[in-house]
């Protein structure tokens, strides 16, 4: 049960983590009571694309950059059809939004959409905490859902792992979907759906790619049915350790050497399809900043993260797998997490970060114009 | 790729004296500069002609030229130091103007010197506005964004006044090209406001050229600072919002970063366009600037200008973000890619990122329009503010609170009691955009605007607007509630509301607002600016203060020592403070402290997190700087806090400090009353047995005429319990005193006005000194060139004295002694001597290090700062001599005979302002200080020197050519001599009637020509104010009596600043000049680098 916080700005609210630490702010969105796992995104623009991002589903997600709804909420930046955070932190919301496109407030929207928040908070104290122990669950609990401490710490320790949890399906689209190319057409791609932000078709369909969107359910035949010229595995929310089902998939796609494009999730699908592990970040990428070597280039991108898990790939040789030489193709600077993965002998290729971008900056796009290449190289 | 191989020596331009668009940011990325490279292996060979700052201390490049940057000067240097390659990109217009001029003509080519940093062709296209519009034809091309305001190029009036007609009308804009600051830009509604802005814009342009721009007043104004290095990486360090929109400088405007109002999408616009201009443009390695201009109704993107250099707005990023620009770009232009450069604040993660906020930093920034009451006070394109104030809060209410009291301007802050006046009334006045603006804002908000009128009237986006409604809604919440409970406390300090502000709402006092605070145990705590919003963690305890939970200042064990700035730069407090802070900082950490460094200024080298152990950019406020000294004791140990070297400021903070328990260390508040109190300080004085100008304190004009009477006219007249000579007057006559007292609004009777002697045909002098109880070590003895009588700021002066004799000097120092010993000093002392009659007056002593620290300190080659903080710590003169930091014999009041002269001279903004009329603002020197900075002039004789000190100020002195004689018939005898020495030079005399008639009886041929008053004669013969205009006329002297639009002498001096043409408006700067022409007229003018001269003066010294 949920209801606004219009009109009444200062219910309490208290955001509990699982290793007992809390804070007291006041209710942001809706009040009542969320769960998941508290996770910190460094992004200082672009909070209706985050919330909308369905590889945050089941996330409570802390925004670092303390003013947040100052633009509103518009109809045309969701990048899917709703809002998937469970959770949202903020320290200083907005009271008025502006900006010429925003058609409501974002307070509104989350009310809107059920969604529990708070506000008020030493984000910057949560941040720091979360980078030193890790993301960890959380709950959040304003009006009714207020009880003694150690009985939210309860309800917050008996809640699910994201190590070892299977999401994409609940994000997954049900139903299969074209997105048409802009312009002329040069391409047919069919793209397994794990949680597909709605600014990945948009950027083929602007390279002459019509988009087969397919259900994270979909099989091989489905996906040769579309006739397609190349295929993309999206990103998604979850443990990639989970996805057997998107791993098989894809095997079957670099068995028949078909153009392979992943982003995010798809990027672990394929470090897994070609025998590497995956891991859980302690507390992932979750931003807009972050500078990504590609290594056969040696130029530095600027780009947009949202992953707590990464692939396990040695960076510093080619690896043999079943799907002939492959090798770590990006890599981020902060840290060296393997941000990319290319096969030599066939053309596949995929990247953990988002080259969509959005939000997040343009730097990476790039990346569509080369799954275009191996697409032309295919055919000619 | 690691640093080029082939650069073994950069010559690296500084941006000259403090000027309003130019100032203290540049010292900051200068030193930033020189330090990286130095680090590097190169051999760094500097000039600027700037004594005030920390990049010409002789440590920070191998060879230092505080010599005039011009071609000329320049070219010498290059001749004999041969370098490599010159980098121009961080010394602000000037440098890159300079650099430039060098590849034109052929120096660079000629010596193989490679420019680095950015290239003739990329500062062109990014300079010129015509190749700037291909520019941002071709993004728009690429990228499908952004575009060019419709504009016409002119370089003739014609081609203005056509132009209007090809906009489509007035208003237009006109913008000079090549100018920095904006200067000589502004909006023309109709021809008489367009033939004066763009006249002035075509002379102030080195190429004659101004642009006409369709008006995009109102539009939301955006700023992003790009860094590019060799490899085509480029990133984004910081976006920048205007809260003014777009008519306002953003010089002048409030700013904050992040922006605030921009979603994802129209944020990448902005940076997809910004990053295809720095590609387009061509700047290889470096940073740029580029302004924006959207439209809040459909976000269509106007690209403004870009710098393909660092500047003001770089510095504010660096600070903003903790993403050191100036430093990784001279990294940049040695050859490193970003990736190969570390974050310092993380150490762990590389350069080639972009920074993320987690907290809101807002800008204010600081006029000094009661210093020019003639000047418009409406702001424009054309920058006018002397300084501006940071400041950091966990949101924005919280910063732009912090921001404007950090100001330290009376009525700065907003104030929520009091009568509000009428809403339309102040509705209308917020129109126009002024200092302060955003207080009428407020007003206008408590007398019931709404936000819809408030955007209205200011186009100040909405979302802002409601920020102000959050903060006055904060106000009456605190007015209402029946007491302050710790949850209204805690709210209101959330909202940035200071103790003193919450006092005023509750009518309760200040201190009685902090014990309740601290007693409900509400206390700020400090984050960390880190660059990353927290994902890692800062090794750099670069700090502010929030009403957050939990703080971030680390334990520490050495004894910390808290030096406390000077704040916002302004007219009268400038760079030559932060210098001082600076010097302490680095001479306590030497000494074993850890120096912790408060400050609000984001132009400053204090406030460069690598300066001091830990940084607060904090508000120089008593309640900010007491939390700050609360944090620092439960840190650690805490050896003291140095309130002496940031200026008036700190100084003014001492006695409460000292009253609330915190250790102020060095010369003590009682000494610092005993200096600044009149009564005090006559007491001292009379037990010295030294003399003062008569004077006394009338509060009404029969008093004042009383005591004029007794001690003779002319007299000094101010106010009481004024800075900078603020209202200060030489009155002549009766008549005068009695205007001066009717305008006067700062009398009253608590508050008297003093009358004193003042000395005519006295000669100034300054002295700085240090005192550690027991000893005394004379800085250096400073002679002013002009009288007595002109604001110590405003006057030149020559170090040694070029005059005084030994006995003099044996004089000042015995005074100096028994002031500082009777003050009770400890560390630095700055005391104003005249000398009239042979008698020796003391006109003021101030217990503080003065604006002429860091000009003694380079002239004599002694750290005096350095030295202060160590007395202040309790190190004496004899340890320090003993250490070698104070020379081991003597002091600067004994230089050897061969000792070089070096001469300052004060830097004027007349230029920047007009007045409501459009015409120019007088530049008559006064008492009132009004200079915003100042060169130095160093070489082996006086007349060399001065020569230099004015072609660093103002251009070179002419050489030959017609110079113009008018001067005030107190003056008619002491011009005699020059003028037949300028006639011995070349020059073909001009002169009024009067005086021509004085110089032909003197055997002195001068051609007459007409005063402005007698109009043009009847064949056509043109005035001198005309000859002016029309280039003919190399040199003016022009000597006052009074001042005042309706004289003759106004529009020639106004002229003057209009043409750029050299004008003396003293006898005493005329003989100097005089001296300085000789000196150029007789051989080679040569260059020496301050090492060299203290190698020589160290030599003499032994």
């Amino acid at each position: 049960m949920t209801t606004s916080t219009r009109g009444a700005a200062r219910v309490p609210a208290v955001l509990v983590l699982e290793d007992g630490r809390s804070f007291r702010g006041r209710a942001y969105g809706a009040v009542g009571e969320t769960f998941g796992e508290a996770v910190f995104s460094t992004g200082m623009t672009g909070y209706q694309e985050t919330l909308t991002d369905p590889s945050y589903d089941r996330q409570i997600v802390v925004a670092t950059a303390p003013q947040i709804g100052n633009t509103g909420w518009n109809d045309e930046d969701d990048e899917s059809s709703r809002i998937w955070v469970s959770g949202y932190v903020v320290r200083d919301p907005a009271r008025v939004p502006s900006n010429w496109r925003a058609k409501r407030s974002l307070d509104d929207e989350l009310v809107a959409q059920g969604v529990v928040g708070i506000s008020g908070i030493d984000t910057r104290a949560l941040t720091r905490h979360l980078r030193e122990r890790g993301s960890m669950r959380a709950g959040i609990f304003s009006g009714e859902a207020i009880a003694p401490e150690t009985e939210l710490l309860a309800r917050v320790q008996a809640q699910p792992h994201m190590k070892g949890a299977s999401l994409y399906e609940e994000v997954a689209t049900k139903e299969a979907y074209v997105v048409p190319a802009v312009g002329e057409k040069r391409f047919t791609v069919a793209a397994v759906d794990l949680g597909i932000k709605g600014m990945t078709p948009h950027r083929m369909a602007e390279r002459g790619i019509e988009v087969h969107v397919l259900p994270a359910t979909a099989t091989a035949d489905e996906i040769y049915a579309v006739e397609p010229d190349g295929v993309f595995f999206s990103n998604g929310p979850g443990d990639p350790a989970t996805a057997d089902g998107p791993v098989a998939l894809m095997s079957a796609v670099l068995e028949r050497k078909t153009p392979l494009f992943g982003i995010c999730f798809g990027n672990q699908i394929l470090g897994r399809a070609l025998g590497f592990g995956t891991y859980k970040l302690k507390y992932g990428h979750r931003g807009i900043n972050q500078p990504v070597q590609d290594r056969t280039t040696g130029k530095v991108e600027v780009t947009a993260h949202n992953h707590g898990f990464a692939v396990d790939a040695p960076l510093d040789k080619v690896s043999e797998t079943k799907f002939g030489r492959a090798e770590v193709s990006h890599v981020c600077l902060n840290d060296d997490v393997v941000e990319g993965l290319q096969l030599l002998d066939q053309p596949a290729f995929s990247v953990q970060y988002h080259p969509e971008a959005a939000a997040g900056p343009h730097d990476a796009a790039y990346l569509f114009d080369r799954f275009v290449s191996l697409m032309e190289g295919q055919r000619a | 790729m690691p640093k080029r191989s082939d650069i073994q020596s950069v010559l690296v331009i500084g941006s000259g004296p403090i000027v309003i668009g130019q100032a203290a940011e540049f010292d900051y990325s200068g030193t930033q500069a020189c330090r990286v490279l130095k680090a590097e292996g190169l051999r760094v060979v500097l000039v600027n002609s700037n004594p005030a700052t920390i990049m010409t201390d002789p440590e920070i490049a191998d060879a230092t030229y505080v010599e005039p940057i011009t071609p000329e000067f320049v070219e010498k240097i290059i001749a004999k130091e041969r370098p490599d390659a010159l980098l121009p990109t961080l010394g602000g217009q000037t440098a890159l103007n300079t650099a430039i001029s060098l590849h034109e003509n052929g120096v660079l080519e000629k010596y193989n010197v490679e420019l680095i940093g950015a290239k003739p062709e990329a500062i062109h296209k990014g300079e010129d506005r015509d190749l700037f519009k291909d520019v941002v034809e071709e993004v728009r091309r690429k990228t499908g964004h952004g575009e060019s305001a419709r504009s016409v190029i002119c370089h003739t009036m014609d081609d203005v006044l056509k132009g209007v007609d090809t906009l489509g009308g007035y208003p237009v804009v006109v913008r000079p090209s090549f100018t920095m600051g904006g200067a000589g830009s502004g909006f023309a509604h109709d021809e008489e406001e367009l033939r004066r802005i763009a006249g002035q814009g075509l002379t102030l342009s080195p190429t004659t050229e101004v642009l006409l721009e369709e008006s995009i007043l109102g539009w939301k104004e955006y700023e992003l600072e790009l860094m590019r290095d060799k490899h085509d990486n480029v990133v984004v360090v910081c976006s920048i919002e205007n809260f003014d929109p777009m008519g306002v400088h953003t010089g002048d405007s409030i700013t904050v970063a992040p922006a605030m109002t921009l979603t994802d999408r129209e944020y990448q616009v902005l940076r997809d366009v910004g990053i295809a201009i720095i590609r387009e443009v061509g700047v290889d390695t470096g940073g740029c600037n580029i302004q924006f201009a959207v439209n809040p109704e459909d976000g269509r993107v106007i690209v403004i200008e870009m710098n393909p250099r660092v500047s003001r707005s770089s510095a504010l990023a660096s600070k903003a973000t903790g993403f050191p620009i100036a430093k990784i770009a001279a990294k940049l232009a040695v050859g490193y890619t970003l990736d190969e450069i570390p974050n310092d604040i993380t150490r762990e993660t590389p350069a080639s990122f972009e920074p993320t906020l987690d907290y809101v930093v807002v800008k204010a920034p600081r006029f000094a329009f009661e210093k020019f009451p003639q000047a418009d006070s409406t702001l424009t394109t054309t920058m006018k503010s002397v300084g501006e104030a940071m400041a950091i809060g966990r949101n924005f209410t919280e910063a732009f609170q912090k921001a404007l009291r950090s100001l330290e301007k009376k009525g700065s802050q907003f104030t929520f009691v009091g009568g509000t006046g009428d809403k339309e009334t102040l509705l209308r006045e917020a129109v126009r955009p002024t200092d302060g603006r955003i207080n009428t804002v407020m007003q206008a908000i408590r007398a019931g605007a709404t936000p819809e009128e408030i955007f209205e009237y200011t186009k100040i986006d909405p979302w802002f607007v409601d920020q102000l409604f959050l903060i006055k809604e904060t106000a009456d919440e605190l007015a209402e509630a029946p007491e302050l409970t710790a949850g209204l406390l805690a709210e209101a300090k959330r909202h940035g509301f200071s103790d003193q502000q919450i006092g005023e709402i509750r009518g309760l006092r200040e201190d009685v607002v902090r014990e309740v605070r601290h007693a409900l145990g509400i206390r700020p705590v400090y984050k960390t600016v880190d660059t990353c919003a927290a994902e890692f963690a800062a090794r750099t305890p670069y700090f502010y203060s929030s009403y957050d939970e939990e703080s971030e200042v680390a334990p520490r064990e050495k004894p910390a020592v808290i030096i406390l700035g000077s704040g916002p730069n302004r007219i009268g407090q400038g760079i030559e403070f932060d210098y001082s802070c600076v010097h302490a900082s680095f001479a306590l950490s030497d000494a074993g402290y850890e120096t912790v460094m408060v400050n609000c200024n984001p132009e400053t080298v204090s406030t460069d997190y690598d300066t001091s152990d830990r940084l607060y950019f904090e508000p120089l406020t008593l309640e900010d700087v007491l939390e700050i000294v609360h944090a620092e004791q439960q840190a650690g140990p805490l050896a003291g806090v140095i309130v002496q070297l940031g200026g008036q400021t700190p100084l003014g903070l001492s006695q409460a400090l000292k009253d609330n328990g915190v250790p102020v260390v060095g010369t003590s508040p009682e000494a610092i009353h005993a200096a600044e109190d009149r009564g005090a300080f006559g007491q001292v004085l009379a037990e010295a047995g030294l003399p003062a100008p008569k004077h006394g304190t009338a509060t009404t004009f029969a008093g004042a005429k009383a005591i004029a009477d007794e001690i003779g006219y002319p007299v000094l007249v101010r106010p009481s319990y004024v800075l900078g000579g603020r209202g200060m007057e030489i009155v002549y006559d009766e008549t005068r005193l009695a205007s001066y007292i009717a305008e006067s609004t700062e009398i009253s009777p608590s508050r008297p006005v003093l009358v004193d002697r003042f000395l005519d045909d006295a000669i100034e002098i300054d002295v700085d000194a240090l005192y550690d109880g027991e000893e005394l070590y004379l800085g250096g003895v400073m002679e002013h060139i002009e009288e007595a009588g002109i604001h110590s700021g405003d006057s030149a002066c020559a170090l040694p004295p070029i005059t005084l004799g030994g006995f003099d000097i044996k004089r000042l120092r015995a005074s100096t002694e028994a002031i500082a010993k009777g003050v009770g000093v400890r560390g630095l002392i700055n005391i104003q001597f005249a000398m009239a009659g042979d008698i020796l007056y003391v006109l003021e002593a101030n217990p503080r290090a003065s604006r002429t620290v860091p000009f003694t300190s380079k002239a004599t080659a002694v750290p005096l700062a350095k030295a202060a903080a160590r007395i202040s710590l309790g190190a004496t003169i004899a340890e320090l001599r003993a250490e070698g930091l104070l020379p081991k014999n003597g002091d600067g009041g004994e230089l050897p005979l061969d000792a070089p002269i070096s001469v300052k001279e004060a830097v004027m903004p007349w230029s920047r302002f007009r007045d409501i009329q459009g015409r120019g603002v007088d530049t008559v020197l006064g008492p009132e200080m009004r200079s915003t900075g100042e060169v130095m002039g160093i070489d082996s004789v006086f007349g060399t020197a001065y020569a230099k000190s004015q072609a660093g100020a103002y251009g070179p002195l002419p050489t030959k050519g017609r110079a113009f004689i008018s001067v005030a018939n107190r003056d008619k005898r002491s011009m005699i001599f020059p003028a037949r020495e300028l006639v011995a030079h070349g020059f073909e005399l001009l002169a009024t009637s009067g005086t021509a008639e004085v110089l032909k009886r003197n055997g002195i041929n001068a051609t007459v020509v007409r005063k402005q008053s007698e109009g043009t004669g009847p064949n056509g013969e043109r005035t001198i104010v005309q000859l002016i205009h029309d280039g003919e006329v190399d040199l003016i002297v022009n000597t006052p009596y009074g001042t005042g639009g309706r004289l003759d002498g106004y529009d020639i001096r106004t002229a003057a600043v209009a043409r750029s043409v050299p004008c003396l408006t003293t006898v005493q700067a005329l003989a100097a000049a005089v001296q300085g022409i000789d000196a150029l007229n007789h051989g080679d003018v040569g260059v020496r680098s301050l090492q060299e001269h203290a190698e020589h003066l160290t030599a003499a010294r032994d």
